[in-house]
C-alpha cells in the first residue's frame, strides 16, 4: 500500500493511500476539532471546523476540510493558526445564535460536543443576534425525544439511521436555516412506520437534540463512542450480524 | 395519511381504472413508468403530482415514495427543498411579483408592500377567503419591461402601483359577485 | 439521417420561402407585451391584403432591444417595428414594398445594433426556434456532421482548447482543459450536462439563447459528447419558464425524430441522446455538484470537491459541465476555425460575452460584443446611458456573486481578469444599471437576502452567517449600527466567503465587500456616533 508523507504543524507525518488529513493526524496524536463527522459515519464536509490552511503551489494557504480531504504527497498543513481560531470561534458563536441552547437546562449538560467545542474554542461570549426561533419538542416517541431547538444540523443522526441502521426514517426538511430534521413525512417520531426504535441516532447526536426520554445526564455518557464501535467491529466481522 | 394502500405496479395502471378511484394517480403512475420507477425520477415525479392535484398534499408524497421505493422521509426532504413545490393548497388566483435585481432597482419593493397591504398576504401566504395566493420570483425573464407582475400566469410589464392593485382589485370584485 | 435527406429539407425550406419575410419577436419580454396577438393580426392583414403567398409571418426569437418590444422585422427590407400594438398590423403590412407604416421604426445602426457582434445570438431573431428545418437551412447541424466526418475526438478537444474559450457560466474555467480532463478519462459512461439553471436573478440570456435558438445549443452538447466520448447528455433547466422548457422539449424532439440526435448519427457509429431534466427554484443548484444532486432526484446540497465532475460526477461517472452559452459557441468554433475566434477578444478573454443589460438604463435587452469592449460601450453607447435627468452610479455585474462597479471605473474591459481585479466576477451576464438614486448599502442588503433565502443550509457558515449579515445590513441601513458592528460585519464577510463549503456562501459576501470598498461612505455616514 503506498503512503504518502506531509507535513502537519511542523510535525512529518505519513498517511496510507486514502487516508484523510484527519484521520493522518489523529493517527499522529494532532487533533482537529470536528462536529459533523462521526467515527463509521460517512463524511460531509458541513460544519467546517476542521478546516485547516493548506499551503497553496502559488504560495499562500487554502482552507481545506481536513474530514473530506484526502492527504497528500508534500502537503504541508497548519491546523492550529489564529485565523483558524477565529473563524472557528465564530462558527460556534453562529450555531448558539441559531437556536435555543440553553445549556442549564439541557439533558446533556456537560456531556455536549457543543459545550465542549465552546470551551475548547475559547467562547465567552456570542456576538451575534440570538435568532430565537420557534422550534418544537417531540415527545410522541415512548422511549426517545427530539428537541429541535438544540439541533445544529450536522445530520449525524441521518446517517447513522441511514448508513447503519438501514432504516432512513430521518432527512432534512426545508432549506437555509428553515432546515429541520424529519421522520418520514414530518410525521411525529412516535408514529414512524419505519423507526425501529434501535436508538442509533440518539447515540450519535452530539448535543442534546436527540436524548433518551426521563434519562439521566449520567446515562447519555459514553453513548456515542457505542456507535463507531459497532460499525467497527461489523465491517472487521467481529460479529455475525 | 388517508393514502391509497395500493402500490402502484409496474402493469396495472391503465388509464380509467386506478384502484383510488382518482384518475389523477393514474397520471403520477405513468410519469413514474416513463421513468421506469427509478429513484432518480423523483422530482420529474413531484413535478407531475403537482401539476395536477396543484400542490403536495402528504397522501401524494406517501404514494410517490412507495412507488419509487423511496424512503419517506427523503421524498419529504426534496419535496420541501425546491421552492416551486407547495405542500399547501393555492389560491383560486395567483400574483407573482417579480423580486429580481432589474424590478428590485426599478423600485418593485413599493409594489409589494402595496399589495402586501391590500390582499393582506405575505409572500407564500394565500388569503385567508382562498382567493389569492401571493409569490415572489427572482427573475421571471421580462427584465426589459421591469418592473413585472405575472397574474395568474400572465407576465405584465412596467407596473405601477395602481396597475396591480387595480388587477387585485378586479380578481376580488369577480369572486364576490 | 444521410446527406440527401437532410439536404432535400434544407432545399424545400428555402423554396418555400416566401419574398417577404415579418419576424415577430416571441421571446419572454415581447411575450409579455402580446406579440404573439400581434403575429396572428399580421397574419391576418397580410391574408387580407391578398399577400398571402408573398408574406411569411414568422414568430422568432429574441430581438435583442427588450424594453422596446413588442418587436417586429420585416426582411429583406431590414425595417424594424418598435412597440408594435395589434391596430398597426394593417399598416405595417402596407407599408411592405414601399412606403410608411404607422409605427415606430427603429434604428438598426444605433449603437445598440451596431455595436454588436452576434456569434451565440447570431440566429436568434432570425430561425424559428419551434422548427428544426429553420435552423438546418441557416447551415445548422452542419457542424456536428463535419466533426463526425472529418475529425478525431482529440483534434476537436484540440481545437477548442487552441480558440482560448472559457467558461461563460461565471467562473472561467478554460473549456477545451474540461473537456480534455473527461476525454482522458478512461472509456465507460460519461455524460455531458447543459447547466441552464441561470440562477442570477437579473439574467436572461441562456434563457434567451435557448428560447430563440435552442439547436444550437443540443448541437454544441453533441459535439461536446463526441469529443469526451458521452453517449448521454442532459439539459438543467431552471422549472421556473414553462416558454423555454416547452421550446427545448419540442427541440429535442425533432432533432431525436430526424436522427440528428440518437444512435447512428449522420451515419456515424456516434450515438449520443439527450434528456430534459427540470429544476424546482433552487439558485444553488447551479452550482455543480448540487446540480448534479438535483439531476439523480435529491436535494440540491453541494458536496466537497474533489472529486470534480470531470473525474467522478454523474451516478459517479465521469461528467463534463457546460454552461448553456459556451455550448453555443461551440458550432461557431468549429465552423470558423479556432483561429478566427480566438482573434475576437483579449489576450486572455476570448470571443464575446452576451449580457442582459437592464435597470435604470434606457435601452434594455440582449447584448453580445466581443471581449475587452468596455463597460462605457455597453451602458452609454449601447444602453444609451442613465434615464432622462438621472446620471449612471454603478454596473453591477455578477449577480449575487457579483459586485458593483463605480462609474469612476467605466472605462474597465469586459474580461474576466479586469472584472475581478474591481472586486466583481464577470458572471453568467446580467449586468444591472444603478442611477444616481441607487441606496448602495441596500443593494448589498438586496443580495445578501437573496442568498440567505438560497443558502442550501448544509454548512454553517453560510446557512447561520448570511442570517446575520443580512441583520447587520438592515441595521446599518437604518442608522441603528455603531462602528463596532462594520468591524464585526466585516469580520464575518471574511469567515463565509474562505469557510463556505460552496461558492454560493464564498461569494455571499461580494456584494458586500464592493459596496463597501467603493462607497464606504455610504455605510459609514450611517453608523450611530459617527
Ligand atoms: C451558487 C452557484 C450558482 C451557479 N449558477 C450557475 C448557473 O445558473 N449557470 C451556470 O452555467 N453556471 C452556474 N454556476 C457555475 C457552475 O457551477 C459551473 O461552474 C458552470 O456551469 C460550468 O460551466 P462553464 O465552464 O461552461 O462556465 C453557479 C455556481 C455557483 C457556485
Ligand atoms: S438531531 Fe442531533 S444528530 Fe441530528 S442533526 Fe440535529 S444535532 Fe445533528
Ligand atoms: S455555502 Fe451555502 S449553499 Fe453552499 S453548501 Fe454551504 S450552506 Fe449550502
Ligand atoms: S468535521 Fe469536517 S466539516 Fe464538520
Ligand atoms: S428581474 Fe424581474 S424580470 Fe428579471
Amino acid at each position: 500500500m503506498s503512503v504518502h508523507t506531509l507535513r502537519i504543524d511542523e510535525k512529518d507525518v505519513s498517511a496510507r493511500a486514502g487516508q484523510t488529513i484527519l484521520e493522518a493526524a489523529r493517527e499522529n496524536g494532532i487533533a482537529i476539532p470536528t462536529l459533523c463527522h462521526l467515527e463509521g459515519l460517512s463524511n460531509v464536509g458541513a460544519c467546517r471546523l476542521c478546516l485547516v490552511e493548506v499551503a497553496a503551489v502559488g504560495g499562500g494557504t487554502r482552507l481545506m476540510a481536513a474530514c473530506v480531504t484526502a492527504a497528500a504527497e508534500e502537503m504541508v498543513i497548519q491546523t492550529d493558526t489564529e485565523r483558524l481560531r477565529e473563524y472557528r470561534k465564530m462558527i460556534v458563536e453562529l450555531l448558539f445564535a441559531e437556536r435555543n441552547h440553553v445549556c442549564s437546562v439541557c439533558v446533556a449538560n456537560n456531556h455536549c460536543e457543543l459545550q465542549d467545542m465552546a470551551v475548547a474554542q475559547g467562547v465567552d461570549h456570542v456576538r451575534y443576534d440570538y435568532l430565537e426561533p420557534t422550534c418544537g419538542v417531540d415527545l410522541s416517541h415512548q422511549r426517545f425525544g427530539l428537541d429541535h431547538n438544540r439541533c445544529i444540523l450536522c445530520t449525524r443522526c441521518v446517517r447513522a439511521c441511514d448508513e447503519v441502521e438501514g432504516a432512513h426514517t430521518w432527512d432534512v426538511s426545508g432549506r437555509g436555516t428553515l432546515s429541520r430534521v424529519v421522520a418520514d413525512l414530518n410525521t411525529p417520531w412516535g408514529a414512524s412506520e419505519t423507526c425501529t426504535s434501535c436508538g442509533k441516532c440518539v447515540m450519535a447526536c452530539p448535543t442534546g437534540a436527540l436524548f433518551h426520554q426521563g434519562s439521566t445526564v449520567s446515562e447519555m455518557i459514553h453513548e456515542r463512542t457505542r456507535l463507531s464501535f459497532l460499525v467497527d467491529a461489523r465491517e472487521k466481522k467481529q460479529w455475525n450480524a | 395519511m388517508n393514502a391509497p394502500t395500493t402500490a402502484v405496479g409496474q402493469d396495472e395502471a391503465s388509464p380509467g381504472t386506478h384502484p383510488s378511484g382518482d384518475e389523477r394517480f393514474a397520471r403520477i403512475d405513468e410519469a413514474m413508468q416513463k421513468h421506469a420507477f427509478e429513484q432518480d425520477a423523483l422530482i420529474e415525479v413531484l413535478h407531475a403530482a403537482q401539476e395536477h392535484f396543484g400542490y403536495l398534499r402528504t397522501d401524494l408524497l406517501h404514494y410517490i415514495a412507495h412507488g419509487l421505493k423511496l424512503p419517506s422521509s427523503r421524498v419529504y426532504g426534496v419535496a420541501t427543498f425546491y421552492h416551486l413545490f407547495t405542500l399547501a393548497p393555492r389560491g383560486e388566483h395567483t400574483c407573482v411579483v417579480c423580486t429580481g435585481t432589474a424590478c428590485y432597482v426599478r423600485g418593485v419593493d413599493r409594489l409589494l408592500a402595496a399589495i402586501e397591504a391590500e390582499s393582506g398576504a405575505l409572500p407564500g401566504q394565500t388569503t385567508p377567503d382562498g382567493r389569492i395566493t401571493l409569490e415572489v420570483a427572482r427573475c421571471v425573464g421580462a427584465c426589459g419591461i421591469a418592473p413585472v407582475v405575472v397574474f395568474d400566469g400572465n407576465v405584465e410589464g412596467g407596473q405601477t402601483e395602481d396597475s396591480t392593485l387595480d388587477r387585485i382589485r378586479k380578481w376580488d370584485h369577480h369572486g364576490s359577485e | 439521417m444521410d446527406q440527401n435527406e437532410l439536404r432535400s429539407i434544407v432545399e424545400a425550406e428555402r423554396s418555400e420561402r416566401r419574398p417577404v419575410q415579418v419576424r415577430v419577436c416571441t421571446a419572454s419580454a415581447c411575450l409579455a407585451s402580446r406579440s404573439r396577438e400581434v403575429a396572428g393580426r399580421l397574419r391576418a392583414a397580410a391574408e387580407g391584403a391578398g399577400l398571402g403567398d408573398r408574406v411569411d409571418v414568422r414568430e422568432v426569437g429574441c430581438l435583442r432591444l427588450c424594453s422596446e418590444g413588442p418587436l417586429v422585422k420585416v426582411e429583406p427590407e431590414g425595417v424594424l417595428y418598435e412597440r408594435v400594438g395589434v391596430d398597426q398590423a394593417d399598416s405595417i403590412v402596407g407599408a411592405i414594398g414601399g412606403g410608411t407604416a404607422e409605427a415606430r421604426v427603429g434604428d438598426l445602426s444605433e449603437p445598440f445594433f451596431a455595436r454588436q457582434l452576434p456569434i451565440v445570438l447570431e440566429n436568434s431573431g432570425a430561425v424559428e426556434p419551434e422548427r428544426i428545418a429553420s435552423y438546418l437551412a441557416a447551415g445548422g447541424y452542419g457542424q456536428l456532421r463535419r466533426v463526425l466526418r472529418e475529425m478525431t475526438p482529440q483534434q476537436v478537444v484540440e481545437a477548442i482548447t487552441r480558440s482560448g474559450i472559457r467558461g461563460r457560466g461565471g467562473a472561467g474555467y478554460p473549456t477545451g482543459l474540461k473537456w480534455a480532463t473527461v476525454a482522458k478519462m478512461p472509456p465507460g459512461r460519461k455524460f455531458v450536462v447543459c447547466n441552464a439553471d441561470e440562477g442570477d436573478p437579473g439574467a436572461f440570456m441562456d434563457r434567451s439563447v435557448l428560447e430563440s435558438d435552442p439547436q444550437r445549443v443540443l448541437e454544441g452538447m453533441a459535439i461536446a459528447g463526441y469529443a469526451v466520448g458521452a453517449d448521454q447528455g442532459y439539459v438543467y433547466l431552471r422549472g421556473e419558464h414553462p416558454l423555454t422548457i416547452r421550446r427545448l422539449r419540442l427541440a429535442i424532439d425533432q432533432a431525436r425524430r430526424l436522427g440528428v440526435l440518437g444512435s447512428g448519427i449522420f451515419d456515424s457509429p456516434f450515438n449520443f441522446r439527450i434528456d430534459l431534466r427540470i429544476g424546482a427554484g433552487a439558485y444553488v443548484c447551479g452550482e455543480e455538484t448540487a446540480l448534479m444532486a438535483s439531476i439523480e432526484g435529491r436535494r440540491g446540497t453541494p458536496h466537497p470537491r474533489p472529486p470534480y465532475p470531470a473525474q467522478s460526477g454523474l451516478w459517479g461517472s465521469p461528467t463534463l459541465i457546460n454552461n448553456v452559452e459556451t455550448l453555443a459557441n461551440i458550432p461557431a468554433i468549429v465552423r470558423e476555425g479556432a483561429d478566427r475566434f480566438a482573434a475576437i477578444g483579449t489576450a486572455s478573454s476570448k470571443g464575446t460575452k452576451v449580457f442582459a443589460l437592464a435597470g435604470n438604463v434606457r435601452r434594455s435587452g440582449l447584448v453580445e460584443v466581443p471581449m475587452g469592449t468596455s463597460l462605457r460601450t455597453i451602458v452609454e453607447e449601447i444602453g444609451g446611458g442613465a434615464p432622462e435627468g438621472r446620471s449612471i452610479k454603478a454596473v453591477q455585474t455578477g449577480g449575487p456573486s457579483g459586485g458593483c462597479i463605480p462609474a469612476a471605473h467605466l472605462d474597465t474591459p469586459v474580461d474576466y481578469e479586469s472584472l475581478k481585479a474591481l472586486g466583481s466576477i464577470m458572471g453568467s451576464g446580467g449586468m444591472i444599471v444603478m442611477d444616481d438614486r441607487a441606496d448602495m448599502v441596500d443593494v448589498a442588503r438586496y443580495f445578501m437576502e437573496f442568498c440567505r433565502d438560497e443558502s442550501c443550509g448544509k454548512c454553517i457558515p453560510c446557512r447561520a452567517g448570511t442570517v446575520q449579515l443580512h441583520r447587520m445590513l438592515v441595521r446599518i441601513r437604518d442608522g441603528q449600527a455603531t462602528r463596532d458592528e462594520l468591524h464585526r460585519l466585516e469580520g464575518l464577510c471574511e469567515m463565509v466567503r474562505h469557510a463556505s463549503l460552496c461558492g454560493l456562501g464564498q461569494a455571499a459576501p461580494s456584494p458586500v465587500l464592493s459596496t463597501l470598498r467603493f462607497f464606504r461612505e455610504e455605510y459609514e455616514s450611517r453608523l450611530i456616533g459617527g
